[in-house]
Parts: C-alpha cells; structure tokens; sequence
C-alpha cells in the first residue's frame, strides 16, 4: 500500500456477462495516483459498467480488478477468492466517490443534508463536525446559499454539483464519474466542468466518463477510448484526440468533433 | 388629441373582456333537486318519532362507551403500529433475494388475506384450547434430551394459554396477522416505487443494505405508502366491531348495542355508533394529513423552516 508506484486503480483482462452477453471484453487500464483518466466511446460500448465494477456495484465475471493495492470485491487467500461480505464491500466503497449521469441525489433531504448523511451514518462522524465540513464543501462548489434547499428546488447542475459535494464529504481517495454533464442543459453544463477541473487541480484521481472533448484535452492526463467492452486506444489525450491510431477511433471521432 | 400626447406614454391597455358567459342551466336544476331531497331528509330525521334524538344523547356518553371507545381506539392504533412492523418485516422478506425467505413472506401473505377477519378472529379466541400452556424455549427439547440420555426441558417461561388468548389480546393478535398481510403488500409496493439509482448511490457513498433501507428507501416509500395505509387505518376503525367474535365486550358498538338491546331503542343507538364512527375516523384522517405532510418534504415545493429563516435573514440583511 505503500508503494509509491502502486497504481490507484489496476484492471486485467476484466469481463462481465449479463446472463449470455459479455459486455466488457477483457479491459487493461492502469490509473496512477493523481491522474485524470477520461474514457470515451459509443453508447453501449460498455464505459458505465466498467466505472460501476470499480467500486463493485457490479461483480466482475472474469480478471481482476484492484483498487488502491485491494482486489475489488474479494478476498484471494491461498490461491482461492473468498467473496466479501455486505459490511466489507461497503467498506471499501468508502475510498471511492461515484457521481451519476442523473445525480441521485436524496430527493427527501437538503443539500447540507445529502453532504453530512454518509459521514454521519457511516463513519460515525459528529453532526456537528459533519455539518461545518458539509458546509465547506458546499461553499466549494459554489453554493453556500443553497445548503437548505431540497433537490427539486436546485437545477440541474446545481444538484449534480451537490452530488460532487456528498461524494467528497467522504474523502474519497478516487472519483468516478460517469457522464456528469450528459443529463443538463447546454448552459449549465460549464460549471459542473468547473468543480471537477478545480477537482483535478487539487490532486484527485479521477476516472471520467464523457463526451466532453474539451474537458477531456484540456484536464485529462490520459484518454481511452472504448468500444463494444475493450480498450481500442489509450494515449494522451490531445494526441488520441488529434491523430487517433485507431480506424475505430477514427470512426468515433468523426462522428463527435 | 392623441396626437398632442407625449410619445412616452404608451398606448393604453385593451379594455377588459366584458361577454355574456355561458349558462348552465343543467346545473340549477341539479341544485334544485338536491336541495329538495335535502329538505325532505331533515324533516324525516326531525320528524320520525323512531330516532328519539334526546334519547340518543342522552346515552352515547355514558362511561361505558367512553370506554368503549376507548378501547376501539386503542386497538385501532396498536394493531396499525404493530401491523405496520410486521408488514414492513414481511415486505423486505418478499424482496430478499433468498427464495426460501421470500417465498416463506408469499405463503404468509396469501394465507391472511384469504382468511376472512372474523374467522381469523374466532380461531385466535380459541387458541387457548390448542395447548393449556405456551411455553417459551428450546425447540423439539425433550427429544434432544431424550436423545442425549436426559429427563426433563428446556423451557424458560410458560404461560396459560387460556389467559393470553382471551379478551384484548386475541383480538389484537388476530388483527395485527391479518392487518400485516395487507400492509406487506403496500409497503413492497412503496419500497418498489424509489429510483434504484437511490440505492445505487447510497451504496456507492458506503451504506450497507440495511442502512440504505433504513435511511434511504423506506422514508422516499412513506410517501406511497401512507395514502393507503391511511385506508387500511380507517377500515381498522370499523373492522374493530368484528371483535364481537373474540369477544371483546368493552369495544365502542358492543357497548351502544347493548344499550339499544336493552332499552329496545335500536335505532337511535345505531345511529349513536354511526356518529361515533364518524367522529373518531375524522380523527384518524386528521393524524393522516400531518404524517402526509411530514414525509413529503423534499416534494413539493412549499418552503422549509430553515429555508424561511434563511431567506428572511436575507432580507433584512439586504434592507440594512
Ligand atoms: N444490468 C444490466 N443487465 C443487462 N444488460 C446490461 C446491464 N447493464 C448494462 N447492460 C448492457 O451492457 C451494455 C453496455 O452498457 P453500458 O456500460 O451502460 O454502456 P455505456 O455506458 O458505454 O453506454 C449495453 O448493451 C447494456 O444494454
Ligand atoms: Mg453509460
């Protein structure tokens, strides 16, 4: 765990399978410490459901996947894995934020309620701490005046920067977001980008999922592109974006730039 | 005129629509009748010699129906509160991925419902006959015992089971097996209403299932659940008078029959339980509104006490 060179986030070669089809086809991704991964790729290609095996909201049919030095979802001793039990897979969720396409805010509580609810509930933190720290990171992501307002009462990309304030208030040790900016209007889409490009200053590790190309030039430390469950190309990102290898890559990015 | 006007003054505003609305003749008919049917009502109630009105008043508050009541409510609230837990219980069981456990809530469901609550009833009465004693222990102990080359049991507590299944307790008993059956149904459907993306991220921040339930899904399920358990609490009301069948003799329309019964004025008591029925069920809704409103915040769009206090802090700091 130690080990400086230690990868945040390691995957080989993982798979999985809904019932007959294979959806991820054997992925090899390497995330150091502090990067900002962005993947890209066609609807269907699979970019979800490999963010949601990272944190294991889905279980991996095949490979390994680990996350900070912890093999994701199971114990391997002698050779053998041993499944993790509810408690331990809730435990290693903690290190990792999730932000979703349609916020998934708790639409029964207020802003500052959202933020203090894992720390309270989970790590046991005092309501009082919690509630000074969820108003700091409120005020981070610029919404200090809206700490008591319920979800419907937000826009969208007030709610989605809400959604970013509740995954930090955890101190995750890495961010995954899948398309954070896909579910708002064009104008509001900004100053979501603006949070995570203040995210990734600060030295989060974050693996994004989007279509926002600009985003991904300007802040990404690597660019992968996915399509139908494997990596067709991973490289940095202005250079995937402007001379892609890949024919595939090629065919994607005709469609989107 | 116009003319000589000043060219900052804008033209004036159209005049207000002024146009002969449609009638509606239908509808003074409608009145018409109505009130008729009314009036012809109130004159038999005044009139009719068989409601003995003084009579009636005269006896629906006596102490016994006081207590009565009493008790009717009472029952009401314990066999909703306990049947709510079972239901609850029930429901997450129906939703549990292990098929022997849901299939165990399944067979529940569908053998209380099918019972009618006055069966249900009578046989909880009667459980006293089933066994003399029920006692609390160690299951198939004396053939363990036997089996290990000892005498005697492994129980802790015994009690008589013509004293526990008497009276109250059997018909709260045989109310809250029944009640926990429809409420299992409402509940799953109100826990089947949230987003999975709740869950989902509730996970994701490191909740464990239950706490998820707990925190997360159950209080967004309140607000489907309450409307028919408000029903379900409203038909409790009435489905107390069934406990005639336990018996239980102190509930509220034993006690205003009984009167009637033995006075021969039947009707005016009858009409003493219907008010009764009335009054205490308009209770019951009044709760309802209250719990609606508590569990629908987050929903509508009415202001919160922080939020007021915030906005009025920013008012008066932006008067300064
Ligand atoms: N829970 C599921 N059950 C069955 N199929 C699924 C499930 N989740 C995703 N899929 C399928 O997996 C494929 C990849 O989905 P997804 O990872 O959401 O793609 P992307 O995010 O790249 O658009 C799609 O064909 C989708 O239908
Ligand atoms: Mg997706």
């Amino acid at each position: 765990m130690s080990d400086g060179a230690q990868p945040m986030v390691r995957a080989e070669g993982v798979r999985k399978s809904f019932g007959q089809v294979e959806v991820l086809k054997g992925i090899d991704l390497d995330v150091q410490s502090g990067e900002v991964v962005c993947v890209i790729g066609p609807s269907g290609s699979g970019k979800s459901t490999f963010l949601r095996c990272i944190n294991h909201l889905e279980q991996v049919t095949a490979g390994r996947l680990w996350v900070n030095g912890h093999l994701v979802g199971y114990r391997e001793r002698g050779g053998k894995l041993y499944e993790l039990r509810d408690k331990e897979v809730s435990a290693q969720r903690r290190d990792i934020g999730m932000v979703f396409q349609r916020f998934n805010l708790f639409p029964h509580m207020t802003a500052l309620e959202n933020v203090m609810e894992a720390p309270v509930q989970v790590k046991g933190v005092r309501k009082a701490d919690a509630r000074r720290r969820g108003i700091e990171l409120l005020e981070r992501v610029g919404l200090a005046e809206r700490v008591h307002n319920y979800p419907n009462q937000l826009s969208g990309g007030q709610q989605q920067r809400v959604a970013i304030a509740r995954a930090l208030a955890m101190e995750p040790s890495l961010m995954l977001f899948d398309e954070p900016t896909s579910a708002l209007d064009p104008e509001l889409v900004g100053e979501v980008l603006d949070v995570m490009r203040g995210l990734a200053q600060s030295g989060m590790t974050m693996v994004v999922v989007t279509h926002e190309m600009g985003f991904a030039r300007e802040v990404g430390d690597k660019l992968v592109f996915m399509d139908d469950g494997v990596v067709v190309e991973v490289g940095d990102p202005r250079q995937v974006l402007g001379d892609p290898q890949h024919v595939r890559t090629r065919a994607f990015l005709s469609k989107v730039l | 005129m116009a003319a000589e006007a000043p060219d900052t003054t804008r033209p004036a505003p159209p005049e207000p629509i002024e146009a002969v609305p449609v009638r509606h003749p239908g509808r003074w008919i409608a009145t018409a009748v109505i009130a008729v049917l009314a009036a012809m009502f109130v004159h038999m109630l005044v009139t009719n010699p068989v409601f003995q009105w003084d009579f009636m008043l005269d006896n629906m508050f006596t102490p016994a129906v006081l207590r009565g009541a009493q008790t009717t409510l009472i029952m009401t609230v314990l066999a909703m509160v306990l049947g709510v837990v079972l239901g609850i219980v029930l429901a997450v069981m129906r939703l549990s991925p292990n098929p022997v456990v849901s299939g165990t809530a399944w067979t529940y469901i569908w053998f209380f419902r099918a019972i009618p609550r006055i069966v249900l009833l009578f046989f909880c009465a009667n459980l006293g006959a089933m066994y003399g004693t029920y006692e609390l222990g160690i299951p198939f102990d004396q053939q363990l015992m036997g089996w290990l080359g000892l005498s005697g049991d492994l129980r802790f507590l015994g009690l008589d089971g013509n004293q526990i299944f008497a009276g109250f307790t059997a018909g709260l008993l045989g109310l809250v097996l029944s009640e926990g059956a429809y409420m299992a149904e409402i509940v799953r459907a109100g826990i089947q209403s949230v987003d999975p993306g709740q869950v989902e991220a509730a996970n994701a921040l490191g909740m464990s299932r239950g706490k998820a339930m707990r925190r997360i899904v159950l209080p967004q399920a309140m607000r489907v659940i309450i409307p028919p358990t408000g029903n379900e609490t409203i038909a409790m009301l009435k489905d107390t008078s069934l406990l005639i069948a336990v018996p239980v003799t102190t509930e509220l329309n034993f006690q205003l029959r009984a009167i009637g019964s033995r006075t021969f004025q039947i009707i005016p008591m009858a009409v003493a339980s219907i008010l009764w029925y009335l009054a205490l069920s308009s209770l019951l809704m009044v709760g309802q509104h209250f719990l609606e409103r508590r569990f629908s915040r987050g929903f509508g769009t009415r202001e919160t006490k922080a939020q007021r206090a915030a906005r009025q802090a920013r008012e008066i700091g932006n008067t300064k």
